[in-house]
């Protein structure tokens, strides 16, 4: 019989068929040219300073400071000494291995580090902010990813984080402004997730809708619905509907004065801490537990796992609810941390971006964690570099984590195997 | 149960045989959902079967041949649409209502007399919709017959857009790829159009032409781009399209920041005016804002049409989006097929582009694509990714974006209900048996179907007594 088959169209791309993938070194090799070219030939003359801690804090680490020409050419040799490495394995028939790009896109980091802040106008900057500010930009996003994991592990393609974010974050900001709490609000953005998930399951699992256009509608519902509300009902009475209080940062003592690492790990508000928590118990549930076993069978082959007992679409509707809390609970971090206050799309299609890192993290919820992360970095460099007045145009920098989205996705990750079932609804028979 | 329901099964005594009724049973809902399925290929990234599945088809493939026209039209599509259509409505005008502060008012001594409520919340949304219907269809109350159809020829302009850059996402879709990029594709296609616009010195005719060529080249370039990435690196296409939809929008705005796309003597973000000789010709007259764009946009669907379902690489694009391994087999090139449905949805999305910079606003800013690619996407999903399907809801989308405009004007009520009901509307019509269910509508086919649950129930509560 027919059912709806929507053939993830990535699983049906070619097969791969070549024994040489001559994609990465081809990368590295113009990476490192770049690298030559611009952070060594084209270095500036001066020293660049990367300040590592506040003067602040308890503990203060010197100051890093590197020469840049210096620093320019030795990124670059080695980047080009790795580059033929790659070649060489690549001849040699292997794959290139994991820590050549590993090391690679950290060495290239440092030298176009080097290179943009020796170039900018002020050749000193904050180290311990730019990573800071990248976790706490990429809140959302993990929050964001984790919620398509838990959903797509099971066999639903989960394209509405943004309208779970979207919704949560309304949520947050309305029931926090009339209760004056910040926890209320956070419960009820789990309670808004967990809503359009529910249409999500319901229209997907139910009702065999295409679970894509499922997805794309009710992000442009929650859109619509929470403008709405925002100019009928929430801006015309803004201190009744719209003035959450934000939630306090906890810093946890003596740990958060760890320099670098501290204020990442150890001063976060409530949010933050479920964020480091989620991706944690995510992992752990979806590999050891029997849930994960169950989820990811389901997901990948609901016949088989049908077979042996498990209630196919019970499974992907719980799991769908599931993945609408997390995303819920990200979505509360615009209004009640970020922002005090909830505005019209105010999440700017942050859901999408999540749904890039979910699937460039290969739908596992630490790749997509990284992912997410890389994503913040670039996002919070370029705003730590338009203010330092680089030579670079603005939009050149805002441009940049999505450029480097594009490259990681199609030079370096290529193709990624989604969940088997991921998109197919399970009819029985 | 609906009265129209006339089981043709007489009903089983309490003895019956089970296994046969379940057999019935199963055979019935077997149908129920290859019907389901049938009704649904189209607006995914299957395209729908070899037959075209029309209500009449649909119906008529049901075990009772012989359906009287009734039991025909209360199974139909077209009903399902009209009802999802109304379904979305109600809902939209109960929120209007639920806002309202008259509404709100009168409510606080609602048991006192419930009548100003209700009637309160009454004028509220016949209000609004009365206002949305006259920005976009017809206004009775214009001094002349132009004045009066001015709104219908917004309802066009605006959806000249909505239809190239839906056909765009539709045939992209029916090539198995979700082509998100529309908004990128279009700003690209406009910003190049743009440039032969204001740049070029030409006579008329040809100006316009190769205006609409950059356009068209635009668009292809940014979604070929994701077609040739997809298909060398097998990077995912949703990944690739939202990042170059960021990227073209900050690629545009560093453009306007420079001096070769700026007014001379001016550093704001705004183009000069197209040359005349580049802008698309009025259509009804220069008192309608309705374009020649509207001309090119009805010619795309056409193409289209023509493309998908009379040419061999439409049917490559198609075997593709079907099942890729096995038009891999049967010698089709899935990269070519990528590469190809990737560019020609750019191209027609550049053609909306061409549009917007050539017709409607005669002008390159950063905001000449609106979230017209965002709503692409949901114009292509309502039309089931088929070329006049995708050509109707990009009319329907036009008229409630027009009509939304003058609906916020006159009754201050916020043109977002306009997405609320737009999105409700593809929901519903996408999910044919929850409508059904709402309006105890029978299924199609399900006459043994209805009898059988009836024999169940009765089998049931007879087996007790």
């Amino acid at each position: 019989m027919s059912t709806v088959t929507t053939a993830a169209p990535d699983r049906s791309a070619a097969p791969a068929g070549a024994v040489r993938s001559w994609k990465t070194p081809i990368l590295l090799a113009v990476l490192a040219l770049v690298a030559l070219l611009v952070f060594g030939a084209g270095a500036p003359r001066n020293n660049v300073t990367f300040r590592l801690s506040d003067p602040n804090d308890a503990i203060v680490l010197p100051d890093l400071v590197l020469p840049a020409v210096a620093t320019g050419w030795l990124t670059a040799v080695v980047l080009a000494a790795l580059a033929v490495l790659a070649v060489l394995a690549v001849r040699r028939g292997a794959a290139v291995p994991v820590w050549l790009v590993a090391v690679f896109a950290v060495l290239f980091l440092i030298g176009f580090l080097t290179w943009v802040v020796g170039s900018a106008n002020n050749p000193n900057v904050a180290l311990y902010g730019l990573l800071a500010g990248s976790v706490t930009l990429a809140v959302p996003l993990i929050f964001g990813s984790l919620s398509g994991v838990l959903s797509e592990r099971s066999g639903v393609v989960n394209i509405a984080i943004e309208g779970q974010l979207l919704f949560g974050a309304f949520a947050a900001a309305v029931a926090a402004s009339v209760s004056g709490s910040a926890i209320v609000g956070l419960f009820a953005a789990a309670l808004a997730g967990v809503i359009v998930s529910f249409l999500l399951a319901v229209f997907s699992i139910r009702y065999i809708v295409n679970q894509v256009i499922v997805g794309v509608v009710l992000n442009v519902l929650v859109s619509g619905l929470t403008g709405f509300l925002f100019s009928s009902v929430l801006s015309k009475d803004a201190e009744m509907w719209n003035s959450p209080p934000r939630l306090p940062v906890l810093s946890i003592p003596v740990l958060s004065e760890i320099p670098i690492l501290g204020p990442i790990l150890f001063e976060q508000t409530i949010v933050g801490y479920l964020m480091y928590i989620a991706v944690a118990v995510v992992y752990v549930a979806l590999f050891r537990s029997r849930w994960g076993l169950r989820t990811r069978a389901v997901g990948e082959h609901p016949k088989a796992a049908d077979t042996l007992g498990v209630n196919v679409n019970r499974m992907r509707f719980m799991n769908v609810l599931l993945a609408g809390v997390v995303a819920g609970v990200g979505g509360s971090f615009f209004t009640l941390v970020s922002v005090s206050g909830f505005g019209r799309d105010m999440t700017a299609g942050q859901g999408y971006i999540a749904l890039a890192a979910l699937i460039f993290g290969r739908w596992n919820p630490i790749g997509a964690f990284f992912a997410a992360l890389l994503f913040g970095f670039a996002t919070n460099l370029s705003n730590v570099l338009s203010l330092l007045g680089t030579p670079v145009p603005d939009q050149f920098l805002r441009m940049l984590p999505y450029v480097v989205t594009v490259f990681a996705v199609a030079g370096l990750v290529g193709r990624s195997r989604a969940p088997g079932a991921s998109g197919i609804p399970y009819v029985k028979g | 149960m609906s009265p129209q329901e006339n089981p043709p099964v007489t009903p089983d005594t309490a003895g019956g045989q089970p296994p046969t009724r379940r057999a019935a049973q199963e055979a019935a809902r077997e149908e129920e959902r290859r019907l389901e399925a049938a009704a649904e290929t189209g607006g995914g990234q299957v395209p729908p079967p070899a037959v075209p599945a029309s209500p009449a088809a649909l119906t008529a493939a049901g075990p009772g041949d012989e359906q009287p026209l009734m039991q025909r039209i209360m199974t139909g599509n077209a009903l399902v649409a009209v009802l999802a259509v109304v379904l979305s409505l109600i809902l939209g005008g109960l929120l209007i209502a639920v806002t309202d502060e008259d509404v709100a008012r009168s409510a606080s001594y609602f048991f006192s007399r419930p009548m100003d409520t209700i009637g309160a919340a009454w004028s509220a949304a016949s209000g609004a919709y009365a206002a949305l219907f006259q920005g976009s269809v017809f206004n009775a109350g214009g001094d002349s017959f132009a004045r009066m159809i001015y709104p219908l020829t917004q309802t066009l302009t605006v959806a000249t857009p909505l239809i190239c850059a839906g056909l765009g996402v539709a045939l992209a879709f029916r090539a198995g790829l979700f082509n998100i990029g529309a908004q990128g594709q279009i700003l690209i296609g406009a910003t190049l159009a743009g440039w032969v616009g204001f740049t070029a010195n030409l006579p008329f005719g040809l100006h316009l032409l190769l205006v609409i060529l950059a356009g068209m080249l635009g668009g292809a370039i940014w979604g070929g781009l994701v077609g040739v990435l997809k298909a060398r690196t097998g990077a995912h296409e949703v990944i690739l399209t939202i990042m170059l939809n960021y990227i073209a929008i900050n690629l545009v705005l560093y453009l306007l920041s420079t001096p070769g796309f700026q007014r001379p003597g001016s550093t704001n973000p705004i183009s000069p005016q197209l040359e005349a000789t580049a802008l698309y010709p009025p259509l009804l007259g220069s008192g309608f804002r309705l374009h020649w764009g509207f001309i090119v946009a009805v010619l795309a669907t056409v193409f289209v049409w023509w493309l998908l379902n009379r040419s061999t690489v439409g049917f490559e694009l198609r075997a593709v989006g079907a099942n890729a391994t096995a038009a891999r087999t049967a010698g089709v090139s899935v990269s070519r097929g990528y590469i190809l449905a990737m560019a020609i949805a750019g191209a027609l999305a550049g053609l909306a582009g061409v549009a917007q910079v050539a017709g409607t606003e005669k002008v390159l800013t950063s905001g000449v694509a609106a979230s017209f690619g965002f709503d692409a996407i949901t114009v292509a999903l309502l039309g089931r990714s088929s070329p006049w399907g995708t050509f109707a809801a990009g009319l329907l989308f036009g008229a409630f974006r027009a009509g939304g405009v003058t609906m916020q004007a006159s009754t201050g009520t916020s043109i977002d209900i306009v997405l609320v009901v737009q999105s409700l509307i593809v929901l519903f019509i996408a999910a044919p048996p929850l409508v059904r269910s709402l309006f105890r509508l029978p299924t199609p086919g399900a006459i043994p179907s209805a009898g059988a649950r009836r024999n169940r129930k009765t089998a049931a509560t007879g087996g007790a007594a």
